[in-house]
């Protein structure tokens, strides 16, 4: 009970943004209007996507220290999660933007990044698959991953300054907590972003394990 | 050794290679100079924005095959036999060093040809020179890297185009960027933030290089 506390913190949140993101109140703006409550659920796949890979660098760092095949298993489980993470946020704000923009894709330097980040990272999957011998796999994965994360973090808070952007907070727009995120939405907004984290520590815990348990049956096998 | 001296060396190494051979350098310039001779045949005239992105799509790829090369075309024994000798960052050093030399030769030869064959203005010359350079510094920077990641993963052509693009595409954009508003003649200052960019970027690319390149060779 002591260790997996977190995970019914992160479930009970989660639940509880769901129910108060669709009923609470939100302000009357123009364009957006009801459609303002997707920032419950847009934003914070954005957060947890971050948290994943942030943690998969992490953990490839450790694996070039370690060399243990666990640390490579964390580091590849929370990039596959990011991934879905980043699937969800495309897709959010793909619903958002054709209700509130009039497009599905309009050309944004954010939306364009997030998309060439994720190929990054897919480009990573692809990396792994390339590799059969696990050492090597792990090690120059790793590297890899470790390599384009610095320009990733360019990719998704630098350059979108530099252009005007539709969203939010680039290009001179002023940020969502200047004009619209009042007190009430605030009290939503951050528990749904932890939330998020939280769900996705878990399912990239569950994640790792059964890949564990995986390997050491191999083990045994062999 | 120190480590100057090391890189020192292996610079000089890399071009003595290349200038026995002059296979690489040859090759690659032919590849631009087709490529452009394509795209004028294809295109015959075309806008300020067409003209832009085309050239950095020639250099891109001339770019990708000059560099692909630069880890593969020894042999294993080979570069066992310069690991005994060299620390592995100035190994990496020597090898970026070498492209950004190489790519600076062939991208400015590129865009020679290339403005000839396509004339079209340019509102800053000097400007736009200095996008080319440092483009090729940073297609150098970045490629060199990957090369040496693809290279150990056997299967290099493809896998080397798919883990470079992504890298690539954020640095492209600000050389895109830069290189418009050196071809509008916008004001100078207009640019800085750019130029900044590219900067800091090739620099954190070198560093990270630098500490990550021991672990790829130890295997």
């Amino acid at each position: 009970m002591k260790s997996y506390w977190w995970k019914f913190l992160g479930a009970a949140i989660v639940f509880y943004t769901i129910i108060a993101g669709l009923l609470g109140e939100v302000p009357a703006l123009p364009i957006l209007h009801e459609s303002i409550r997707n920032v419950y659920f847009h934003v914070p796949m954005w957060f947890a996507m971050l948290l994943m890979y942030l943690i998969s660098v992490v953990y490839s760092i450790k694996y070039l220290g370690s060399g243990k095949p666990e640390d490579d298993f964390i580091a590849v489980e929370s990039v596959n999660v990011g991934l879905i993470f980043c699937l969800f946020g495309l897709l959010s704000g793909m619903l958002w933007a054709n209700i509130t923009w009039g497009d599905p894709w309009p050309n944004d330097p954010k939306l364009n990044s997030s998309a060439i980040a994720s190929l990054m990272y897919l480009a990573y999957v692809v990396l792994r698959n390339a590799l059969d011998e696990e050492q090597k796999r792990g090690k120059i994965s790793a590297i890899y991953n470790v390599f384009a994360f610095p320009i990733m973090i360019v990719l998704l808070f630098v350059l979108p300054r530099l252009t005007d952007s539709l969203h939010p907070g680039n290009g001179g727009n002023p940020g969502f907590s200047g004009y619209d995120m009042t007190g009430s939405m605030q009290w939503v907004f951050r528990p749904a972003a932890l939330g998020w984290m939280l769900i996705g520590c878990w399912i990239m815990t569950l994640r790792y394990r059964i890949r564990k348990l995986e390997y050491h049956t191999d083990e045994l096998g062999n | 050794m120190s480590f100057l001296a090391q890189v020192r060396y292996l610079v000089y190494k890399e071009i003595l290679l290349e200038w026995r051979s002059k296979y690489a350098f040859n090759s690659i310039l032919l590849y631009v100079v087709s490529t452009v001779f394509v795209c004028y045949q294809a295109f015959r005239s075309v806008d300020g924005v067409v003209w832009n992105a085309l050239f950095w799509i020639i250099l891109l790829f001339a770019s990708i095959n000059a560099i692909s090369k630069s880890f593969v075309q020894e042999s294993r024994g080979r570069q066992l036999y310069y690991y005994t000798l060299a620390s592995p960052g100035a190994i990496i050093l020597s090898k970026i060093i070498y492209n950004i030399a190489l790519m600076l030769v062939l991208s400015l030869i590129a865009l020679f040809v290339y403005s000839i064959i396509f004339r079209n203005p340019l509102g800053d010359p000097f400007l736009y020179l200095v996008s080319v350079i440092l483009g090729s510094i940073s297609f150098a920077t970045v490629f060199t890297m990957i090369s040496g990641i693809s290279a150990k993963a056997n299967n290099s052509g493809t896998l080397m185009a798919i883990l470079s693009f992504p890298v690539i595409i954020p640095l492209l954009i600000v050389l895109i960027k830069l290189s418009k508003n050196a071809m509008d003649g916008l004001d100078r200052s207009v640019s800085y933030d750019e130029i900044f960019v590219l900067l800091a970027i090739n620099a954190i690319v070198i560093s990270v290089s630098l500490l990550l390149f021991p672990y790829i060779w130890r295997d």
